[in-house]
Order: C-alpha cells, then sequence, then structure tokens
C-alpha cells in the first residue's frame, strides 16, 4: 500500500500539547505525518516548501492558529498570503496543488488536529505518490520547482507577499487600500513572470537555448518569451552567448 | 510709459530642436525655460539608433548637448510639464505652466537607480517602443537629462519599497501637481511630431502580425541599448530576419488619411535602417525599399542612397504595396504590390513600415492657449518668408512642428528661431542671468602635492561591486595622499560642501574623484575644487563605474582590484598636475558677413537686430542675389516685393555697413579677433576688424550641354520659362519639363533639390493662366518633400502628366527642320512615346559657386567634394565650422528653397551671436604649447592641427610654430608628431602620462 510522506510543519502553539504526554496515543498522529515543529507557520518560507516538494515528500501540511488568534499576532496571516502564492506557484509546475494545505487547529483540541491530518492524508492517497519521488522522477517538474523556488526566493514576490496585507488591508503610499481583487489579480500577473523568467533562467543555465526551444520546452508562443529575455537581459538575469546561423542562443548569468 | 521687456525666453518641446534653441538662448546671455511633457529631454532623437547620412551614433553625438543643457546655469528645465495659460505680447508674456508630480524630490534624487532595481512592478517601456519592460519607477534611459526618476503614478501600487530603498530620501508619494507663472519675453515652439499610429494602415497588419513593425520600433530594435542588445529579431520567434521589406510612405503621401504631405525624413532613414541592419546581421540579409520616389533630397544624400545599392546591395522597387498577408504557421509575411503592371506576391522574414509625421498630439489645445493658427494639417502655420514665426508676434516655431523635416534642419531651425526670439528682447541681454563668482586661486606651486581622494559608491552602482572601502584603505597608503573617504554619492550637493571642507581642513592641493564618467561630471567637480581656491586642473577623475564595477559586475574582487589600479595611476598623475590659466581673448563685436543675396541680409539683419555693427560685402552692384531673378513662389507670394522690403530695411539699419562692389580677400586671425580686408572693384582697399565671419556667397545655375539647349530656341531652363511666363512672353500647346539636368549625374551626384519645385511651380502657373496646354514632366523621382507634395498633388489633378525616367532610358531630343521631338519611354503603358513640344524646359541643378575654393582657402575652411562648403557636424552643427568663429548659410551650404535659406541665415545670425555678446572669451586651459627654442619649423603640426590653431610665425629669419591659444581645442595630435618634442600638451604631458602608465603598471603594493 502506498504510505505517503508528509511533512507537516506545525505551528508551536497550534500543536496539541497532548501530543507530548506519553498517555496519548501518538501513534494516531506520527505514522501518519513527520512534524516539523516551527514557532509560527508565519515563519515558513516558502522557499522551505518548494524545497521539501523537491525533497521528495507527497504532501506539505501547515498548521497554524486560527486565523484572529495567532500566538504571535499576524504570523497565520501571512501564513495564508505565502500559501496563496505557492499554489499559484504549484499550479505552474505540474505538481497538484493540494499537495499543499494550509490547515487551522488550536492547541487544546486532539480531534479536530486529528481530523485535519487524516483528511489530507487520504486526499494525498488518493492523488498518488508525487511525480518527483522515485527512479522515474518527473524531471520537468523537478526542474519547475526549482524554478519556482528561485521565483520565490527572488525580491519582487518576497516584497508583495511581505506586503500584501499592509496593502489591502491598511493603506498604500497614497493613502488608498487596493482592493484584494485587483491585489489578486497583480500577484497572478507577477507569479507568472517571476516562474517564467526564472524557468527560463533555470533552463539556460543548464545548456544554450533558443527562444524557439525555450517556447517549446515551456510550451508559450515564442514572442512572450523573447519579450522575457529582452527583459531578463537588462536584469543581467540572462545573455547572448552567439548566433547559429539565424539563431540567438542564450545562457543564463549567475544571479547575485 | 515705457515698454517692458523681459530677457528670458520659454522654449516648448526639449527634442534636439528645443534644445539647440535653449542652448543658443542662453549662450546668448538670456534666461531660459526649458519645457517638456516627458520627464527627460531628448525627444525622439534620443531613441534613434543611427544617423543618416554620416552613420553617426544618435545618443553619441546627442548626450554632449542633453548634459550642456542640463548644466547650464541659464537654462530652467522644467519637465513632465505643460502650458496652461499665456497672457501679455511679444516682450512681455506671462506664461503659466503645471507641471505634472514626479513623486520624487528632484533636487534629491541623483539617479544611482537602486529604487528601479527593487521596484517589483513592471510596466511597458515606451521609451523602447512597448518592446520591453521597465519599473513602476523609472528613468527613460541611461543617460537621461535630467537624471531624475519618475513614478509612473498609474502602474505604481505605492509598495513603499522605493521609498526605503531611497538613500537620499528623494521619494514623495504625497508630491502634488505644481503650477508658476513665468514672466518672459518671447518663446518658441519645438514640440516635434507624433508617429504616425500604423494601426489605421490595417491593410499591412500592423498590431496583427508580429513580424511587422514601424521604423521607431526598428530603431530601438537596432540600437545596441534596445530590447535586442542590437540584434535584428523577429519579435515572433527571436530568431534573425534574412529577408526584410521596408514600406515607405506608410502615412504620408496618403490622401485616404488625410496625410496629404511628405513626412521628408522617411526615405532617408528608411536608407539608413536597411543599411544598418545589414551591418548588424551576420548573416547575409536581403532588404528590400518599396517606394513612391526616393527623396533624397538633402546635402549627399543622393551619395547615400548610391552607397545603398551599389556597396549594400539594397534592392529598391517602385511599388506602394496593397497589403500585406502572414503565414500562420512561420509568421512570415506575403508582401502584395505590382511592379511594372505585374501583380507579385513575395516571401518576407519581416516588414518595416517607415511611418511618417504628424502634428503633435493635443496641439489645437496648445495652439488656442497660445493663440496661434495651425495650418490644414494641424502643423504650425508659417509662410514662406517668415519660415520661423508663428501667426501670433513674440512665439516663435522650429523643428517638425513647423513641417516634417530632418534633424539638420531642425537644428537649423531652432537657431534660426533662436535669432527670432533674441531680436524681440535683444535690449534685455545678460539681465536675467547668474554669473558665477570664484573666490581667488590659492597659489600651490611651493607645496608638495596633497592629495585628497573620494571614493563614490553611488548607492550601489559602484559600492554592490566594488569594495569601496576597501580602495579607500588602499589609497591612503600611497604617498602624498593626505585625505581619502568614501561617499554614497559623491556627486550629490552636500558632497560639493564636504568636498570643499576637506579642501580647507587638509590642505589638499590636488583632489581626484574615483565615480563616473568625466564626460557628465568633471565640470561639476571642477567647479567645486575651483570654489574652495584650487585651480580646476588639479582636479583628476577616474572612472571605476563603467571600468569597473560595469564591466566586470560578476567578479567582486577582480573588479575592486583593478579600481585601485586605476586610482593609484591618476594619483601618481595628480602629483605632477600644475595649474592652467584658462586663456581669456577680447571679442570685437562686429560682424562680417560674405554676401549680399537673402540668406546674407538676413544674417546681417538678425545680427544687427541684436545690436552688432555688421560690414555686409556684396560682389555685385546691388543687393539681392539669387531672389532677383525669381518671378513667383510655389507658394504663390510675390518674391519682388518681399526682397524690396527686405533691401530697404537692411539698407535703412545704421548697424550695417554696406559694401557694393566689392569682395573680402584676406581674412586673418580667430575668433573674436580677425581683420578682413575688402577690396572693391575700384581698386580700393579697406581692413575691417571683426569677431566673426558669415559665409553667405550662395551658388549658381548650371549652364545645361544637354537636350540642345544653346541651339534650339525651344530649349530653355526653367528660371528662363519662368521669365517668359511673368513676362507674357510664353506661347506653347505642349511643354515638356526634364528633370535633374546636372544633378544626380555621374560628375555631379548628388540632387539639387529644388528642381522638382520650380517644375511644379511652372507647371502650376502655365495650368493657371493657358489651362490648355499640356504639360509632361520627365523625372527621376519628384522631390516635393513636406508640404510641397500638396502641389505635386494639385498638378497632377490639373492635368500636368508626370512620367518616370530613367538613366538608362533618357529622353531624346531632337530637331527636325525647327520643329522640337521629343522621344521618351512611358513606363506605365510600356511604350516609347513621341511629342513635338514648343517648348522643352530643362530643371538645370544649383551647383557651388566656383568661387567657393577661394573662399574657403581664405578663412581656413573645408569644402564637400561637390564643391559645398563643408560644416562642422552635418548633423548637430549645419552652420557651423570645425574653426571656430566662422558661419554658413544659404546656398553656400548645399541647395534650398528661399524659407530654408531665410532659416539657415538667421540660425547662422543666432551661433554668430552667441560669440559677439560676449566681451571675452574664455577658451580651454589644457593646451598645447611650442618651446620655441627646439622648434625646427618643420609645419608638421600645423598641417595635422584639424583646427588651425597653429601659425608659422618668423622671428629674427628662424619660421616657428605658435599656438593661436584661441583655437587650440587641446587634442595633442600636434604633440604626438613634432619631430623635435617642442609641442608640450597642458594637463596631459608626457610626464603625466608616463607616471600613469607606470602606475598602472606596477604590481598591486602588498598591503
Amino acid at each position: 500500500m502506498f504510505r505517503p510522506r508528509i511533512i507537516g510543519f506545525v505551528c508551536n502553539w497550534a500543536l496539541p500539547k497532548r501530543i507530548e504526554i506519553p498517555s496519548f496515543p501518538r501513534m494516531k498522529i506520527y505514522p501518519k505525518m513527520q512534524v516539523v515543529q516551527v514557532m509560527c507557520v508565519g515563519r515558513i518560507d516558502p522557499v522551505i516548501v518548494l524545497d521539501t516538494f523537491a525533497k521528495g515528500a507527497d504532501g506539505v501540511l501547515l498548521v497554524g492558529c486560527p486565523l484572529p488568534d495567532c500566538h504571535f499576532v499576524k504570523g497565520n496571516i501571512q501564513a495564508e498570503n505565502k500559501t496563496k502564492i505557492l499554489k499559484k506557484l504549484l499550479s505552474l509546475t505540474g505538481l497538484e496543488p493540494e499537495r499543499l494545505q494550509l490547515e487551522w487547529a488550536y492547541a487544546t483540541e486532539i480531534e479536530p488536529f486529528s481530523t485535519i491530518v487524516d483528511a489530507f492524508r487520504n486526499h494525498i492517497i488518493k492523488l498518488g505518490q508525487s511525480p518527483l519521488v522515485g527512479e522515474n522522477s518527473d524531471e520537468k517538474i523537478l526542474s519547475n520547482i526549482l524554478a519556482a523556488k528561485n521565483a520565490v526566493a527572488d525580491f519582487s514576490l518576497r516584497v508583495l507577499t511581505g506586503r500584501e496585507e499592509e496593502l489591502t488591508e491598511a493603506m498604500n503610499a497614497y493613502g488608498k487600500r487596493i482592493p484584494q481583487e485587483e491585489f489578486d489579480d497583480l500577484l497572478d500577473e507577477i507569479v507568472n513572470r517571476e516562474f517564467l523568467r526564472h524557468k527560463i533562467h533555470l533552463l539556460t543555465s543548464q545548456k544554450l537555448l533558443s527562444v524557439k526551444e525555450i517556447a517549446t520546452i515551456v510550451n508559450h508562443r515564442p514572442a512572450l518569451i523573447l519579450r522575457q529575455i529582452a527583459d531578463m537581459t537588462s536584469k543581467h538575469m540572462i545573455a547572448l552567448d552567439h548566433v547559429e546561423e539565424t539563431t540567438p542562443l542564450y545562457k543564463a548569468l549567475e544571479v547575485k | 510709459m515705457a515698454e517692458v521687456k523681459v530677457g528670458a525666453v520659454l522654449v516648448v518641446g526639449g527634442g534636439v530642436a528645443g534644445i539647440q534653441a535653449a542652448l543658443d538662448l542662453a549662450d546668448s546671455g538670456f534666461k531660459v525655460y526649458l519645457l517638456d511633457q516627458s520627464p527627460s529631454i531628448g525627444g525622439v532623437m534620443a531613441r534613434l539608433d543611427k544617423t543618416f547620412p554620416t552613420n553617426d551614433c544618435s545618443m553619441c553625438i546627442l548626450a554632449p548637448k542633453l548634459v550642456a543643457t542640463g548644466r547650464h546655469p541659464n537654462i530652467n528645465l522644467i519637465t513632465k510639464g505643460e502650458l496652461i495659460e499665456l497672457n501679455g505680447k511679444a516682450g512681455n508674456f506671462e506664461a503659466r505652466v503645471r507641471k505634472q508630480s514626479r513623486y520624487i524630490n528632484e533636487s534629491k534624487c541623483n539617479g544611482c537607480g537602486l529604487c528601479a532595481q527593487k521596484c517589483p512592478i513592471e510596466a511597458v517601456d515606451t521609451f523602447n517602443e512597448n518592446l520591453s519592460s521597465r519599473s513602476a519607477i523609472y528613468v527613460d534611459y541611461p543617460q537621461a537629462v535630467p537624471l531624475k526618476f519618475t513614478i509612473d503614478r498609474e502602474k505604481c501600487i505605492g509598495c513603499r519599497t522605493c521609498q526605503e530603498i531611497c538613500k537620499t530620501k528623494a521619494i514623495e508619494y504625497d508630491q502634488q501637481d505644481s503650477e508658476t507663472v513665468l514672466k518672459i519675453g518671447s518663446i518658441i515652439l519645438a514640440p516635434g511630431f507624433e508617429p504616425f499610429d500604423a494601426t489605421q494602415k490595417s491593410e499591412y497588419g500592423y498590431g496583427r502580425y508580429l513580424n511587422v513593425v514601424t521604423s521607431l520600433e526598428f530603431e530601438r530594435i537596432l540600437s545596441a541599448s534596445g530590447p535586442y542588445g542590437g540584434l535584428v529579431l523577429r519579435s515572433s520567434d527571436g530568431e534573425i530576419p534574412k529577408k526584410i521589406a521596408f514600406i515607405q510612405c506608410v502615412g504620408s503621401r496618403d490622401a485616404q488619411i488625410g496625410n496629404n504631405y511628405c513626412s521628408a525624413a522617411c526615405c532617408m532613414y528608411g536608407i539608413k535602417e536597411a543599411i544598418i541592419a545589414k551591418e548588424h546581421v551576420p548573416i547575409k540579409l536581403s532588404c528590400s525599399i518599396f517606394y513612391i520616389d526616393i527623396r533624397s533630397y538633402g546635402k549627399e544624400f543622393d551619395d547615400y542612397y548610391s552607397r545603398a545599392q551599389e556597396e549594400y546591395n539594397i534592392r529598391f522597387v517602385r511599388s506602394r504595396p496593397a497589403r500585406i498577408t502572414e503565414d500562420p504557421r512561420t509568421n512570415n509575411l506575403y508582401l502584395h504590390y505590382v511592379e511594372d503592371g505585374d501583380p507579385r506576391i513575395e516571401e518576407f522574414d519581416m516588414v518595416v513600415l517607415s511611418i511618417g509625421m504628424q502634428a503633435p498630439k493635443n496641439v489645437e489645445t496648445l495652439a488656442k492657449v497660445l493663440g496661434i493658427q495651425l495650418n490644414g494639417y494641424n502643423f504650425c502655420q508659417t509662410s514662406v518668408f517668415s519660415p520661423v514665426e508663428t501667426s501670433k508676434p513674440g512665439i516663435f516655431v522650429c523643428g517638425a512642428f513647423a513641417a516634417p523635416k530632418d534633424i539638420p534642419e531642425s537644428v537649423a531651425q531652432a537657431s534660426g528661431a533662436a535669432a527670432k526670439a533674441i531680436a524681440v528682447i535683444a535690449s534685455e541681454r545678460g539681465k536675467e542671468i547668474v554669473e558665477k563668482e570664484y573666490k581667488p586661486e590659492r597659489d600651490v606651486s611651493q607645496e608638495e602635492p596633497r592629495i585628497g581622494v573620494f571614493v563614490c559608491h553611488c548607492g550601489i552602482n559602484i559600492g554592490g561591486v566594488v569594495n569601496v572601502l576597501e580602495v579607500v584603505e588602499y589609497v591612503k597608503k600611497l604617498s602624498n595622499v593626505a585625505y581619502a573617504e568614501a561617499n554614497l554619492y559623491t556627486c550629490s550637493q552636500d558632497t560639493q560642501g564636504i568636498i570643499r571642507e576637506r579642501i580647507e581642513e587638509h590642505d589638499l592641493n590636488r583632489v581626484i574623484v574615483a565615480s563616473c564618467t568625466p564626460r557628465t561630471h568633471e565640470p561639476l567637480f571642477r567647479e567645486t575644487v575651483q570654489e574652495a581656491g584650487l585651480n580646476p586642473y588639479l582636479f583628476e577623475m577616474v572612472n571605476i563605474r563603467d571600468q569597473c564595477s560595469w564591466v566586470h559586475m560578476h567578479q567582486p574582487k577582480e573588479a575592486t582590484g583593478k579600481a585601485k589600479e586605476l586610482v593609484r595611476s591618476v594619483i601618481a598623475k595628480a602629483r605632477l598636475l600644475k595649474p592652467l590659466k584658462k586663456p581669456i581673448i577680447k571679442v570685437t563685436p562686429i560682424g562680417l558677413v560674405l554676401g549680399g543675396g537673402v540668406s546674407g541680409m538676413t544674417a546681417a539683419l538678425e545680427l544687427a537686430k541684436q545690436g552688432f555693427e555688421i560690414h555686409l560685402v556684396e560682389r555685385e552692384k546691388r543687393l539681392g542675389g539669387h531672389l532677383r531673378q525669381i518671378r513667383y513662389m510655389l507658394e504663390g507670394r510675390n518674391p519682388a516685393e518681399y526682397l524690396a522690403l527686405l533691401i530697404e530695411e537692411v539698407m535703412k539699419n545704421k548697424k550695417i555697413r554696406i559694401h557694393l562692389n566689392a569682395e573680402v580677400t584676406e581674412v586673418n586671425g580667430f575668433v573674436g579677433n580677425f581683420k578682413s580686408k575688402i577690396s572693391y572693384d575700384n581698386g580700393e582697399e579697406k581692413e575691417v576688424e571683426n569677431g566673426i565671419v558669415i559665409i553667405a556667397t550662395g551658388a549658381t545655375e548650371y549652364k545645361p550641354v544637354e537636350y540642345l539647349y544653346g541651339k534650339s530656341s525651344g530649349v530653355m531652363t526653367q528660371r528662363e520659362l519662368e521669365e517668359k511666363l511673368a513676362e507674357g512672353e510664353f506661347k506653347a500647346e505642349t511643354v515638356v519639363m526634364i528633370q535633374c539636368i546636372g544633378a544626380r549625374t555621374e560628375a555631379q551626384p548628388n540632387c539639387a533639390r529644388i528642381c522638382c519645385g520650380e517644375a511644379l511651380k511652372n507647371a502650376l502657373k502655365i495650368k493657371e493662366i493657358y489651362p490648355e496646354t499640356e504639360v509632361y514632366v520627365l523625372y527621376k523621382d519628384m522631390r516635393s518633400y513636406g508640404f510641397k507634395e500638396d502641389y505635386y498633388r494639385e498638378a497632377s489633378a490639373k492635368g500636368v502628366l508626370f512620367i518616370n525616367y530613367t538613366d538608362d532610358k533618357k529622353p531624346k531630343v531632337t530637331n527636325k527642320n525647327g520643329k522640337l521631338e521629343i522621344t521618351f519611354w512611358e513606363p506605365i503603358i510600356n511604350e516609347e512615346i513621341t511629342l513635338e513640344p514648343d517648348v522643352i524646359a530643362l530643371s538645370v541643378a544649383t551647383i557651388p559657386n566656383p568661387d567657393n575654393k577661394r573662399t574657403a582657402e581664405m578663412v581656413k575652411v573645408p569644402l564637400t567634394k561637390d564643391g559645398f562648403f563643408l560644416e562642422a557636424h552635418m548633423k548637430l552643427r549645419p552652420v557651423d565650422f570645425q574653426t571656430d568663429g566662422i558661419f554658413l548659410c544659404g546656398m553656400a551650404h548645399s541647395p534650398k528653397f528661399v524659407d530654408e535659406s531665410l532659416a539657415q541665415a538667421c540660425a547662422a545670425a543666432a551661433r554668430a551671436g552667441t560669440i559677439i555678446c560676449k566681451k571675452t572669451l574664455e577658451m580651454e586651459g589644457a593646451i598645447a604649447h611650442v618651446d620655441e627654442n627646439f622648434c625646427g619649423g618643420c609645419r608638421i603640426c600645423e598641417n595635422l592641427c584639424p583646427y588651425r590653431a597653429i601659425e608659422m610665425k618668423e622671428k629674427d629669419g628662424e619660421v616657428t610654430a605658435h599656438i593661436i591659444e584661441a583655437l587650440c581645442k587641446g587634442c595633442g595630435i600636434c604633440g604626438a608628431a613634432c619631430p623635435t618634442k617642442a609641442i608640450t600638451m597642458g594637463h596631459f604631458t608626457n610626464e603625466e602620462i608616463m607616471a600613469q602608465v607606470k602606475a598602472t603598471l606596477l604590481e598591486e603594493v602588498k598591503a
């Protein structure tokens, strides 16, 4: 039977304390999920989540305190915003976004906690093994995950997630609140842009490629790829290596 | 009540025309407000890759002007500005200007660019014609003036990232739009043009087909700083095209869309783009240009056209394509066109649409605010005898807004408009400007070198790569370095204060700044050390940005090492630096104008209006020149009437001394200090002193030997035909005109520019008086550029038949028993036609004045290979010579219409005025010196000097070289060539250079 490898990043304050008491049937949870305890679910850097998938997790469950009750005031809101971006990114990589889940739990209640874990585990069993596990792991998805990881490690997306709450809940620099919908549209656009650029970067760091070749690999119109290359060039992410006949070949530059 | 005037001018539009006008005005002692809608000046020229016919890099030749404008103490840049109200009248206007918020404090922003690197939001980069993206906080291009960032409020989400990152605290999200009222005496309009929107020509698929691009997009594609780094790529797939078609006249010469006029510059830029594309593409590229007429009518333009055909194998197809279709699989394009009567379909990888010029956007509003009239195409209304004047006194116009035109003509017209704007307020010269005063210079000759080194982080521009603090620690250990420090921004206003303080505190007598390029920043730092009492030549600059952090951005360690070496080498030079004096020469405020035609008279009159005395020398017994022979104008005005008024005005002007029946036979001396000899026909001679010389000696008409001219009375030149028409002696049932007589031939390869217009003028006159007369015009290309295209259209409509001929099928004229017969090939019906015309009118070329050679030798300026005078720079210095103080206008420059001569004459006056308005001129201090004891008098230096700054003088029987300090630019060519090493170069002595070399080559000193 398929035994999914699930990593649970669980907030110190959402993890029921009784799990640590010997009388408690720990077996109920531990065989189902490997818990990585953190101070706050808001600590979970998207880079860590994507890395966890890259290393072979079948599912990642983030558990934090329910919305108004974050032990650290608003780490859970941060976790929510990051999960949103991560799910957008996962959908671009080809790995099922449902393999990542953010849930809330109170430290005082065991049952809801184990229900959450069970439900998630069942869902992952349904999805089956991660395509990144095993001998025949999917190279394409793996490289997409790496690109996504680089995208969330880059400045733009981090700034946007970091400031989302401030901009949509409080005020921007012009004293205006940005409607959530508008912000999400913008975020979509930038997630797409950053993922594609880091994907191109990753591909060209492995091999010199032309616009058309990249377009075929990432399944986008070559015109869009050319546009990205123009922008990436001005950001010193990529450079022309040489021209073969009528085809310019590009190589990634090391990003500082 | 005495009329109050204001010595300030508002220039609307900061493209190359506006910039030129602003510089001329400011250099003439007037305050200038230069207003532009964009966040930076530079206009369209800043976006071009190369410029015809010299293929100079557009930005490279424009940047020095941008810098000069940005730094000029008398030019106040108002960017993101708009004129919203105007009151008052010529001499005393009040202009209300609205300035859009940049959301950036301009005095704090130093253009480091950190904000743009970190901004998470992107927008389409309009500067790159939407081919790439930029940040929501941006500057149009790296050399932009002012180098101040702007927030794109439409895009900015207000995330405060830039505010937190900006080290100078320049971001001001709450900055509001502001309004100011400017008091000015006159106004110059230079708002330029709006490129034609190619989606209007839907048959060409622009906007639908990715590989159909406009010529402006193609400029960006060609540009090394453009989206593709200068590689020509197809937008659809990033491949290099093998076959490109250029379609001319998109949005020009097109009655359907209402743009009947010709956009005047597209033929040349189309050819240029094809040439540059071929140079940029590593494979064999085929370029085809589809055209109606190739209008390469400017100076040496036909030369360029021939080179395109012969050297670059560019194919020219006389056809206006009907439409373009696309192969959706390959995104290749099919051009549907008709050639030689046959419909064809040809496949191309890429198509460039040569889009025309339209009147600037929102120009009606501007016209309303100003109260000026527009013409039928919404360009500025001007008239042929007042080409730079709008319909309202005190408001002048230049550049493409007056009519579509290329860069040199815009520049000439801009200077011309400056002359006119000055004339309104000449009495107020110097009243609104500031002159800088420095404290007395400290004598450092007895001091040991005490060098202060200031190393710039430039935010992270340098500091992000080069370890600046390490460089500082390193240089502190070098001998003679008395002080060193790092600055976040060495160029900032407060650092200037710091540098001055350090000079005092540490008794510094040499200062080095290690930062960016001396081209933009050296003047600033020189000024700073001068303010602290040091001679400006005791300053040196090291460029560790371009040469270290930029080119070695991925090797921080090596970049730091290189920065140390560069600074070390310049320290070695700095130890030897000597203070230099900038020679001050006095200026004779008198002008000498050669030639009393319309150009010479206008130039003289404009200078006289500015208050200068002028000697106007004319060889004939009366003034008037070539215009005397013109009986009609194409535009319908009466030339005789105009000429009479002009002559009267010149004769009445007490400042102008007219010398008739006279020639200038000697011009000696140099800028500001010429001594010239005027020789009269009666043998008398007169010596005059003058500060400038304007050459306006005109041109002459080609005497035809072709087509039985002189052998048959029915064959005449256009001028003779014009005279017959004017005198009522014309009688003919059939007239055939033949174009390009004596022009575009092997002997005289260039176009004579005005003959097509003359033919149209006479053809229309004939049709006006004798509508029954049949008129045929046999032409190679009808070059009725600009708004003259309307007359071409009118002539066609009135039944004038235009028939194209080529050099291999020239018309044949015979005289059969006293009857003229002409046979020519009619390409549309593909047949030979024979007519028996009563009159054959030859459109003969305007050719150089045969005296040009003598005049050129006399004033020591060059001629083109055709024999016209050769200006300092074909693009940006159209009326100057390389030799300072000598200027050029009218047909001596090249053939041109009266309005063009007038604009150029005003331009020459404006340029000359910038010199003679000054009592003294401060010249370059880093110049050559000759040690007479060593000089062997070999004259090698004299011949090599590009500025004719060396003269040979005889003393005690020995001839030695002397530097004319006023002319020397300090290039050092003479010094490098001197066989006896008698010449030393100030600021770049052999010792200084070698000290620098030795210090560079030294192994790095182990710290």
